[in-house]
C-alpha cells in the first residue's frame, strides 16, 4: 500500500473518485454517496446506473431546434397543433421551461446553446446560428422572437441576430424588457425603468 | 484586519462570472482600491435589487461588506449605465474590448485613479458618435503609459540615436521606435510610417479632446491598430479574446457595405 490513504477496496475508491468529479461534490460528500450506494438495495443502484446510461445513450439534440430531446425531431417540433411560422430563440434548453410553463407561446423554439461573449472567445460560430439561418431560409417562418437574457451578452446576441436575420425580411421581435412581477420600483435600475416607460401600455 | 466592516466605493464593472444558483462574482475597477472582486448575491434573479446596477460596463456607487473570502455587494446605485453604448452592437463590442484590456493588464488591489478616470472618460466617449478607432488607440496608449509600458517614440529604443523624419520601424520587443539601422537588424520590427509616429507621439501627451480632433484615414487607422495590437500581444503574451470578435464585426460590416452599394436596399430595425 502506498503512503496516502486509500479505502480498502478498489471499486469503492473508484466510485468515490467518480462522484468527486461532479460539480458541488467534494471528497467527503463523495465518500458519503459511495457508502450510501454500497448499503442501498441492488435495485436502487441498478436504477441509478441505468438512468445514467440512458441519459447518455438516448438523449440528443433535436435536429430542428437543438433542444435536448429523446426523440428526433423533439415533441415540440413534431406537434402539428403548434404554430410553425413563429420561432422563439433562446440561449439554453433550460430557458424553454419557463416559456412553456406560461402556456402562452404556441410557436417553436431554437436553442443557441450559449450567448455571444467576446471576452470569453465565444462568437457566433460557437452558437447554433448557422443552423438558425438555414432553418429560416427554409421559408415557412414569418416571425422570430429574440428571447435571449436581458443583460449585456443577451442584448449583444439579440443585436447580432437582428443584423444577421434582417436581410430575410421576417418580422423580428424582442421580449419586452421592463419591471419584473413581484419586484420593487425603488430598486429597479435606470435601464429597466426607462424601458418600462417606453413600453408602457394603455389600461 | 482593522479596516471597517462595510465600505463604499464607486466602481466600473469589468467582468462578471456566474456563481452558484443566482449569484455572480464581479470584477470591479475602483478609483481608490484598484481592481477588486466581489460577490453580488442573487443578482441573476429577475427581482434582484442589485440586478441592473451591477451589470457589465456600468458605473455604480456600491456598498460592500467584508466577507471571509470575497467582499459582498450589499447595495448598488447606478451612476452611469452608458446606455447608448449598450444599444449599439459595435460600441458595445468596443466597450467589452476595453474592459478585457483593463482586466488583463491590471493586478488586484493596486490603486490607479488616473486609470479609473481614463476608463470612465473612454466609456463616455464611446457613447457618442465619435471615431471609435481613435478612441480605442488613444485609450491603449494612455493605458500602457499609466502601467509603465509607455512606448519610446522620441529616440531609437535600442541605440538612443535621434529618429529621422522618414519611415522607421516599431519593435514590440524594444518597446518603441527603432532608427533605420537598428530596425534593419531587428527582424521582428514592423515598419512605421511617419504619420503614424506623429499621431502616436501626439496621443501620448494630449487630452481626449485634442486627440479626437486629428483626422485619421482608414489606412492610417489600420496601421495604428496593427502596431498597437502587436505591442499589446507582446506585453500580455497572449491575444485578447475580444479582438477576434472585433475583426469579425469589421469584416461583416464591410461585406454589408459592399452588398448595400450593389443593391441599394437599406435595412432597419
Amino acid at each position: 500500500m502506498s503512503a496516502d490513504f486509500t479505502p480498502t477496496a478498489k471499486p469503492i475508491a473508484r466510485l468515490i473518485e467518480e462522484f468527486n468529479k461532479l460539480p458541488g461534490i467534494g471528497p467527503k460528500s463523495a465518500q458519503r454517496l459511495t457508502y450510501y450506494i454500497l448499503r442501498a438495495p441492488a435495485v436502487e443502484a441498478e436504477a441509478l446506473a441505468d438512468a445514467i446510461r440512458t441519459v447518455k445513450e438516448k438523449v440528443a439534440l433535436c435536429s430542428v431546434c437543438y433542444n435536448i430531446t429523446d426523440t428526433d425531431p423533439c415533441s415540440i417540433c413534431q406537434d402539428s397543433e403548434r404554430d410553425h411560422s413563429v420561432i422563439c430563440i433562446v440561449e439554453e434548453p433550460i430557458d424553454i421551461i419557463p416559456l412553456e410553463r406560461t402556456t402562452k407561446f404556441k410557436g417553436l423554439y431554437h436553442v443557441l446553446h450559449g450567448v455571444l461573449s467576446p471576452s470569453d472567445g465565444i462568437g457566433p460560430e460557437e452558437l447554433k446560428t448557422r443552423e438558425l439561418l438555414a432553418r429560416l431560409n427554409g421559408g415557412s417562418v414569418t416571425e422570430v422572437i429574440l428571447a435571449t437574457n436581458p443583460n449585456v451578452e443577451g442584448e449583444a446576441t439579440a443585436m447580432y441576430l437582428q443584423r444577421l436575420i434582417a436581410p430575410l425580411g421576417l418580422r423580428i421581435t424582442r421580449l419586452a424588457r421592463g419591471l419584473p412581477y413581484g419586484g420593487d420600483l425603488e430598486y429597479a435600475d435606470d435601464v429597466t425603468i426607462a424601458r418600462a416607460l417606453e413600453g408602457r401600455q394603455e389600461m | 484586519m482593522n479596516s471597517p466592516r462595510v465600505y463604499q466605493t464607486e466602481a466600473i464593472v469589468l467582468k462578471r462570472i456566474k456563481l452558484g444558483e443566482a449569484d455572480r462574482i464581479l470584477t470591479l475597477y475602483t478609483p481608490s482600491l484598484g481592481k477588486i472582486r466581489a460577490v453580488a448575491k442573487g443578482s441573476r434573479r429577475t427581482t434582484s435589487k442589485l440586478g441592473g446596477h451591477v451589470e457589465l460596463l456600468t458605473h455604480s456607487q456600491l456598498m460592500l461588506a467584508r466577507g471571509r473570502n470575497l467582499d459582498i455587494v450589499t447595495q448598488a446605485q447606478t451612476i452611469d449605465n452608458f446606455l447608448a453604448l449598450k444599444e449599439n452592437l459595435d460600441k458595445l463590442s468596443f466597450g467589452l474590448y476595453i474592459s478585457e484590456l483593463v482586466d488583463s493588464f491590471t493586478p488586484d488591489h493596486v490603486e490607479d485613479r488616473r486609470l479609473f478616470n481614463l476608463l470612465l472618460d473612454t466609456l463616455q466617449q464611446l457613447t457618442q458618435d465619435k471615431d471609435a478607432s481613435s478612441i480605442l488607440r488613444y485609450f491603449e496608449l494612455r493605458l500602457l503609459d499609466y502601467l509603465g509600458y509607455r512606448p519610446q517614440l522620441r529616440q531609437c529604443a535600442n541605440c538612443g540615436s535621434p529618429i529621422k523624419p522618414a519611415v522607421n520601424s516599431f519593435s514590440s520587443k524594444h518597446g518603441g521606435i527603432l532608427c533605420h539601422d537598428c530596425g534593419y537588424q531587428e527582424p521582428s520590427a514592423r515598419s512605421l510610417s511617419l504619420n503614424a509616429l506623429k499621431v502616436m507621439r501626439l496621443w501620448q501627451n494630449c487630452e481626449y479632446s485634442t486627440a479626437l480632433r486629428v483626422r485619421i484615414d482608414s489606412k492610417l487607422a489600420s496601421e495604428l491598430e496593427k502596431v498597437m495590437r502587436e505591442y499589446i500581444k507582446f506585453l500580455l503574451e497572449k491575444q485578447l479574446k475580444s479582438t477576434e470578435w472585433l475583426d469579425k464585426l469589421k469584416r461583416d460590416s464591410s461585406l454589408q457595405l459592399r452588398e448595400n452599394a450593389g443593391t441599394e436596399n437599406r435595412q432597419q430595425m
